[in-house]
């Protein structure tokens, strides 16, 4: 990547995105796509009541705001700055890739943001105006219009969303059909929606089902009405996300055979493969139970099992995450991009003439015998910084190397065999692409990460060029 | 090169490093055409960019004049009240600011994205702390805010906690400034270390005064505004204040804040790299500054008008206001192609160039090798196996997994069990079990077993 690269040595970079990214995908999926239909199907309750039982109107009227108004503040703040937060750790991250990503998919971003901006309106609008839009039926009718509307938008922006998702999982067709329309075609498109909107709903369902069992503890007449209500929703939707996950989990290996057939032999995605429908079936079922106690028995129904099936849905949906990742893998742009942001068209120059003549942001341009170490560290950050710490908490090389090498002395030769070949048999990982100068560097590199492990800075501790390098300390040589 | 020391003598030595001229960087750009003509993005850059920096502007002028108001409340309880209703408008106004900068985000990173990506990434660690603080500052906005009747008989938690948002919003504009201050000086990219040290990039402060005082400039006016309505009952809500003192009171924060931005204005000027300069830029800038004297003139007409006169300036002021923005804003993009477009030509020729060079090695590498020893591959195995296998395992030597040789020698005569070992690893030595190589056909294991056992003559 021809970027000053970001790096964070201890945490990782892709542990940054992840936290931002899921957290991101759960609120705007329980809290804003699941919650608000739920929300404004409370306030129409309240709404068919006003001319006849204005009382219990009333509560039905204060329960939605109370939920609304938990939602209102969640999604306003970390939901949309987190929704900022991915773009920006993104750029951090993976510069040469969203960068591309964004010329291909300027129209549907422009389209979203345009949604985007109508659902931030509106969710202004509905929480803003509930309390002066409640004295008159004709009044309280807009209003749950907003909700309606907003409820829509909600679904419209993930809609799309899921469309971009898709296309970057796709390895097929990208480089002769580079148009973001080609991502509502993919073959995982609907299979995702049809997963994640009742995934969603029932995520929202949940939530309001959390909140009422603690709103109305004093109201024990009322309590029943509300769960019955929510808990219908929930029992509504459940069945359809448990549904869609199978549809998208039997949907996964015709996609990834056709296209990567080697996924299919590794350990991590057997497992992954495996634990999937442990944890649907745990979460979902655990869902649904609690529904039924809640409508058969709302008064002994216990909040902290709420709480629980809650946290397992939103593992549940950060599970079927790292699907993502590996479908995409090594690519990061489907066939066109790897992980490490280096086009597959660039790697015969690469190869050829190495990855340091051509990158800007280097503190070493020419290997020398001397230089061998500074130069190693630099090619680490440009080929395999953007997955791996050199030596920290996450992914770190000097782990995987002990995993496979023992904590012997590691040697040149198998280290060179193994970069030189790891992608014939690791297919998530791109193959290597420096030349064989370069391979040398990085193994004196590597080896470094044994005897005298040093934690490699990232460009935002300076450039490392124009800087002295700091003397060789005693223990190490 | 780098100075052992005091920090301010490190600081004072990377004043000068920034000074100083060092060598500029000509990056590649993304080798994919814009998807979009480029006047389009930069039309999008600039009003949207404008749009978000009013909501921006009355966010955080409109924090400041809260808690100026709430300390006033510790002896006039209506100032307290009124300090509640200027917090109504936050909410609003942060919820606008954020939604309306994603479009001059996407505008900048499709435009300019090997510069701004560059300035991200050098002053990377803040920059992602945008993210956690603005949520930080927000999430105090609403405790503040809802939190208003609950810890009335606390003052001094509640007054910190606006405070403590007042705080962070006046920091997070310097990352900000900081971005786009280093992202037009590709010669300076080479000795910036960090946000620090991009800070001290000689425009970067004269720019922060220049948007305090916007500002403040803006939301007395909003406020000016707001309060002014005529279905707003300020009587009503606060009897022991005038609506006109109040309102005459903003607009002395509108017109302070106007006339001290023609004193910063020409240090913003002057501070800024000249490279950018011309006629243009100062054509632009100095056109709207002599529209912003209309303003001014009504704005010193209000504030010394009788109180039946009073407020019928205002749409003149709010007008010509907007159109002072629109000039200022058009001047910054003016400045900002002016000092980026040279060195954008130089980095179209470098991404072609190095295209070139990306499809002639290609070519290149496609061509099969003339002469050479010409690769003897006998056996289809040997083809499986350098697919498959190698990353792990080599003939003779030990890599991750044994030699095959070493395998050859355990399944001699029994290429059945080798096949069953291939199909279903279990594990007998140290290090990583070998995965099951199920992606494998029958044909294809078969003959990588049939290859590894010829290695026995």
């Amino acid at each position: 990547m021809d970027f000053p690269i970001f790096h964070l040595d201890f945490i990782g970079n892709r542990a940054m995105i992840a936290i931002i990214a899921v957290l991101h995908a759960v609120i705007n999926h329980a809290l804003a796509v699941g919650l608000m239909p739920v929300v404004t199907m409370l306030e129409i309750k309240g709404f068919r009541l006003m001319a006849t039982q204005p009382e219990l109107a009333e509560k039905w009227d204060r329960l939605a705001y109370r939920i609304l108004f938990f939602a209102f503040i969640i999604t306003t703040t970390i939901g949309a700055m987190t929704g900022v937060g991915i773009w920006f750790s993104a750029a951090l991250i993976n510069p040469a890739s969203i960068a591309s990503l964004i010329r291909v998919f300027f129209g549907a971003w422009f389209v979203e943001w345009g949604v985007f901006v109508t659902e931030v309106v509106l969710m202004l609008l509905y929480f803003l105006t509930w309390k002066k839009l409640k004295s008159s039926m004709a009044m309280k009718f807009r209003h749950v219009k907003y909700g309606l509307f907003l409820s829509f938008f909600s679904w419209i922006t993930m809609a799309i969303i899921v469309s971009i998702l898709a296309f970057m999982m796709d390895t097929g067709n990208w480089n002769t059909n580079r148009s973001f329309l080609y991502g509502f075609t993919n073959p995982l498109y609907l299979p995702q929606l049809a997963f994640r909107t009742p995934l969603a709903m029932t995520m929202g369902g949940m939530i309001a089902l959390f909140l009422t069992l603690i709103f109305t503890r004093n109201d024990q007449p009322f309590r029943a009405v509300a769960l019955r209500s929510i808990s219908k929703w929930v029992l509504v939707w459940g069945p359809f996300a448990a549904g869609g996950a199978m549809l998208y989990y039997y949907m996964i290996p015709q996609n990834l055979t056709g296209n990567l057939p080697v996924a299919m032999g590794t350990i991590e995605f057997q497992s992954w493969y495996q634990q999937i429908i442990v944890i649907v079936a745990v979460a979902i079922g655990l869902v649904i139970l609690l529904a039924n106690w809640a409508y058969f028995r709302p008064r002994t129904t216990p909040v902290w099992l709420a709480g629980v099936s809650i946290l397992l849905i939103a593992g549940l949906m950060g599970h079927f995450e790292r699907l993502r990742e590996f479908i995409r893998k090594p690519y990061v742009i489907g066939e066109y991009m790897y992980s490490n942001g280096y086009r597959v068209e660039d790697y015969p120059l690469l190869k050829r003439d190495g990855v340091l003549k051509h990158a800007n942001f280097v503190a070493t341009k020419e290997i020398t015998v001397d230089n061998q170490l500074a130069a190693g560290r630099d090619v680490f950050i440009l080929t395999c910084s953007r997955c791996h710490t050199s030596n920290g908490a996450v992914n770190s090389l000097a782990s995987k190397f002990t995993n496979m090498f023992g904590t012997k002395p590691w040697e040149s030769g198998p280290l060179k065999g193994y970069i030189k070949n790891m992608h014939s048999a690791r297919y998530f990982m791109p193959p290597f692409p420096g030349n064989d100068e370069e391979l040398e560097a990085l193994t004196v590199f590597i080896k470094s990460l044994q005897d005298y492990p040093q934690p490699v800075p990232g460009a935002q501790d300076g450039l490392g060029f124009q800087k002295a390098t700091p003397a060789k300390p005693l223990a190490y040589n | 090169m780098f100075p052992e020391g005091t920090f301010l003598k490190r600081l004072i030595f990377m004043f000068i490093q920034i000074l100083l001229q060092a060598p500029t960087i000509v990056q590649k750009d993304i080798p994919l055409p814009l998807p979009v003509p480029e006047w389009f993005l930069i039309v999008v850059l600039v009003s949207m960019f404008l749009v978000h920096m009013l909501f921006i502007n009355f966010m955080v002028g409109g924090s400041i004049i809260t808690l100026a108001y709430q300390l006033l409340g510790l002896r006039k309880p209506d100032y307290d009240k009124l300090a509640y209703e200027v917090a109504q408008t936050i909410t609003v106004n942060k919820s606008m600011a954020v939604v309306m900068g994603i479009a001059p985000l996407l505008a900048i990173n499709t435009l300019y994205t090997t510069y701004f990506y560059t300035a991200n990434a050098l002053t990377g660690l803040m920059w992602i702390m945008i993210i956690p603080l603005v949520t930080i500052a927000f999430l105090l906005l609403y405790a503040h805010k809802f939190l208003w009747h609950r810890l009335e008989k606390n003052k001094l938690l509640h007054i910190s906690i606006l405070a403590t948002s007042v705080a962070i919003f006046l920091f997070v504009p310097l990352i900000f400034l900081t971005n786009v201050n280093l992202m037009m000086f590709p010669d300076k990219w080479s000795v910036v270390e960090g946000f620090l040290s991009a800070l001290t990039l000689p425009n970067v402060f004269p720019r922060y005064l220049h948007f305090l005082n916007a500002c403040l400039a803006a939301s007395g006016l909003l406020l000016v505004w707001y309060f002014g309505r005529s279905s707003f009952d300020f009587e009503g809500k606060f009897p022991a204040l005038s609506r006109y003192r109040i309102r005459l009171n903003l607009y002395t924060v509108t017109f302070y804040g106007s006339v001290v931005q023609f004193l910063v204005g020409p240090i913003v000027l002057m501070t800024l790299p000249t490279q950018g300069l011309g006629w243009n830029v100062l054509g632009v800038i100095l056109t709207g500054a002599s529209i912003a004297v209309f303003a001014l003139f009504w704005l010193w007409k209000e504030l010394n008008a009788q109180e039946a006169q009073f407020g019928k300036h205002f749409p003149k002021i709010a007008v010509t206001m907007g159109i002072v923005v629109l000039f200022m804003g058009s001047g910054r993009q003016l400045y900002r192609s002016n000092v980026i477009d040279p060195h954008r030509k130089l980095v179209a020729q470098k991404t072609a160039d190095y295209e070139k060079m990306v499809q002639e090695a290609r070519t290149e590498a496609a061509r099969p090798p003339a002469a050479g020893p010409a690769t003897a591959i006998n056996m289809p195995g040997e083809t499986v196996f350098n697919g498959n296998c190698v990353a792990c395992h080599q003939v003779d030597e030990k890599l991750v997994g044994p030699a095959m040789k070493e395998a050859a020698q355990i399944y001699k005569g029994n290429i059945n069990g080798l096949i069953g070992w291939i199909r279903k690893p279990g594990k007998k030595r140290e290090g990583p079990a070998m995965p099951a190589q199920t992606h494998l056909t029958d044909e294809q294991v078969k003959q990588v077993a049939e290859w590894i056992l010829s290695l026995n003559t």
